[in-house]
């Protein structure tokens, strides 16, 4: 006989702990099934950035919210979650590049209200003395930041398991069974678990999820890296970005450095021979990384490297999330396909979704994310 | 080597109970003691990936070469697993700490001239 739950989430990375969490508050019985670990995936190997600014317009409102969380977060969830909110530089190095961010940063500010300006070279140093020469200036959103990822993940699952919620790790889901169309029930490769609410949290095993309920949305696995280094003792406390988007990090609470970078063929590094879930090391990788935060940080080339790693980003075609209920499904709820930024955002996922589940009116209207709008969904 | 580290279980077992081991340093570089690794344990970690990204035993200079063991070994015995049924940290490159502008230098010297 099979057990039977209020919600079934599928994903124990930080967007399926955050959706537990919020449900397990409001009372429902809800498993969390996931096939390796809490963190087996991108939750355990992202950049920490906790950015609004430069988002995509659709997506600023989810980001606004959930800063607005991770201010109280460590309070409500009883971990220190490392989150530090000293903004974000993103760096300029031309004129070109400085004339095009002055009309990003004021679009942002007029049409969403963010608090995000751009700072001349004079004003740049004086938030930041590390910068090479060449970079003639930088948005500043003061209200941006980081967090680590993985204490933040486990502080949402070790809520939720506190409120009730269960964990279960090394079940794989294989199928969702619907009846007249409507979910039925999950079943792992252990498992039949009866419920009427299926969550797919399931990063870029999302979209095999999808599939499994008949649907289908454009996203593919892309590669990238990061490294980290030794602690050094704390020289800036911004999360870092460029114009060019070449790369990305900050100086953690620990005291070590978290850089991200790109090649710029991160699409075609990945050749999905080994089931599409491997993260091995390209050589070529790091290096590029290394150089490229040199050339705006010069004085870090000392710092040891000790780690490198690859991840996966689940990248959607136009690069925002597939998110909330789909109607053609009754019980398929949709949190996956977030694109290389879902674990910032994720306080906030977890609470719009906790309440298109209820069915209340999600704090952030969920309509720019449908499953439907690449065309029909079946 | 499974009756060695058999051993090592029962031994931890039979440990176990003096609290005064709490205070082990396990991982010596980031300063993460037994009573931390356990704490973890308990409260819904059930690997040595876990153990390291909630208390950092394994994440510093050595990687976990020095720990690994004795982590994985707590793991085991929290977790009713032989040692060797666990799975271990995932080694990663680099195998010693190399310097940023080293690693930057991973092409021609004459290909980094012009920046
Ligand atoms: C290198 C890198 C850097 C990044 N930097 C940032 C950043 O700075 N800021 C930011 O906001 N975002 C960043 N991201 C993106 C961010 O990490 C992800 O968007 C976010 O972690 C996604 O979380 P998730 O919970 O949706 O999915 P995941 O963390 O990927 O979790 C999905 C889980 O589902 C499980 N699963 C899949 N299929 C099944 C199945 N069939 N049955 C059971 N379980 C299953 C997997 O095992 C996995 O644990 C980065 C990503 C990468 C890779």
């Amino acid at each position: 006989m099979a057990t039977s739950w209020d919600a079934v989430i599928i994903g124990a990375g930080v967007n399926g702990c955050a959706i537990a969490y919020n449900l397990a508050k409001r009372g429902l019985r809800v498993v969390i099934l996931d096939k390796t670990d809490v963190c087996a995936q991108a939750s355990g190997q992202n950049g920490g950035g906790v950015r609004q600014s430069a988002r995509d317009p659709r997506e600023l409102p989810l980001a606004m919210l959930s800063v607005s969380l991770f201010s109280s977060l460590a309070e409500e969830l009883d971990q220190d979650v490392e989150y530090v909110q000293a903004g974000n530089l993103r760096l300029c190095t031309t004129s070109e590049q400085e004339t095009a961010m002055r009309a990003a940063v004021a679009q942002q500010r007029v049409d969403f209200g963010l608090d995000v300006r751009y700072v001349d070279r004079g004003e740049l140093e004086a938030l930041n003395q590390h910068l090479a020469e060449w970079v003639v200036g930088a948005s500043y959103c003061p209200t941006d930041g980081h967090a680590n990822p993985l204490l933040t993940t486990y502080a949402f699952a070790r809520k939720a398991c506190e409120l009730g919620a269960e964990l279960r790790t090394g079940e794989t889901v294989t199928r969702i069974r619907l009846s007249r169309g409507t979910v039925r029930s999950v079943v792992t490769d252990r498992e039949v678990y009866s419920t009427g609410l299926v969550i797919n949290a399931a990063g870029i095993g999302g979209r095999a999820v999808a599939n499994m309920v008949g649907l289908d949305f454009p996203m593919t696995p892309v590669f990238t890296e990061v490294l980290v280094t030794e602690a050094r003792e704390p020289m800036f406390a911004q999360m870092i970005g460029t114009a060019s988007s070449d790369f990305y990090g900050h100086q953690t609470t620990h005291g070590s450095f978290v850089w991200g970078g790109f090649v710029g063929y991160e699409t075609f590094l990945h050749d999905g021979h080994h089931g599409g879930t491997q993260r091995p090391n390209y050589p070529e990788v790091a290096s590029a990384i290394c150089r490229t935060v040199l050339r705006y940080f010069p004085g870090l080339g000392e710092l040891n490297v000790i780690r490198t790693w690859g991840g996966l980003i689940a990248q959607v075609a136009d690069k925002v999330p597939v998110l909330g209920p789909v109607p053609e499904v009754p019980g398929y709820i949709s949190a996956t396909g977030f694109s290389g930024h879902g674990f910032g955002i994720a306080p906030a996922v977890g609470r719009v979704i906790g309440q298109a589940v209820l069915g209340e009116t999600p704090d952030v209207d969920l309509s720019p994310f449908t499953a439907d709008r690449f065309g029909p969904v079946h | 080597m499974s009756t060695t580290s058999c051993a090592n279980v029962s031994r931890a077992r039979s440990l176990a109970d003096q609290e005064s081991l709490d205070s082990l340093v396990i991982c010596r570089c980031e300063e993460v003691s037994r009573g931390e690794i356990l704490a973890a344990l308990e409260t819904g970690v059930s690997s040595v990936s876990g153990v390291k990204r909630v208390t950092r035993a394994g994440m510093g200079l050595c990687q976990g070469q020095t720990c690994g063991r004795l982590v994985t070994s707590l793991v085991a015995e929290t977790t009713g697993q032989r040692a060797d049924q666990v799975e271990p940290l995932t080694a990663r490159p680099p195998v010693r700490p190399v310097p940023m502008a080293v690693l930057a230098r991973d092409r021609d010297e004459t290909a980094m001239d012009g920046k």
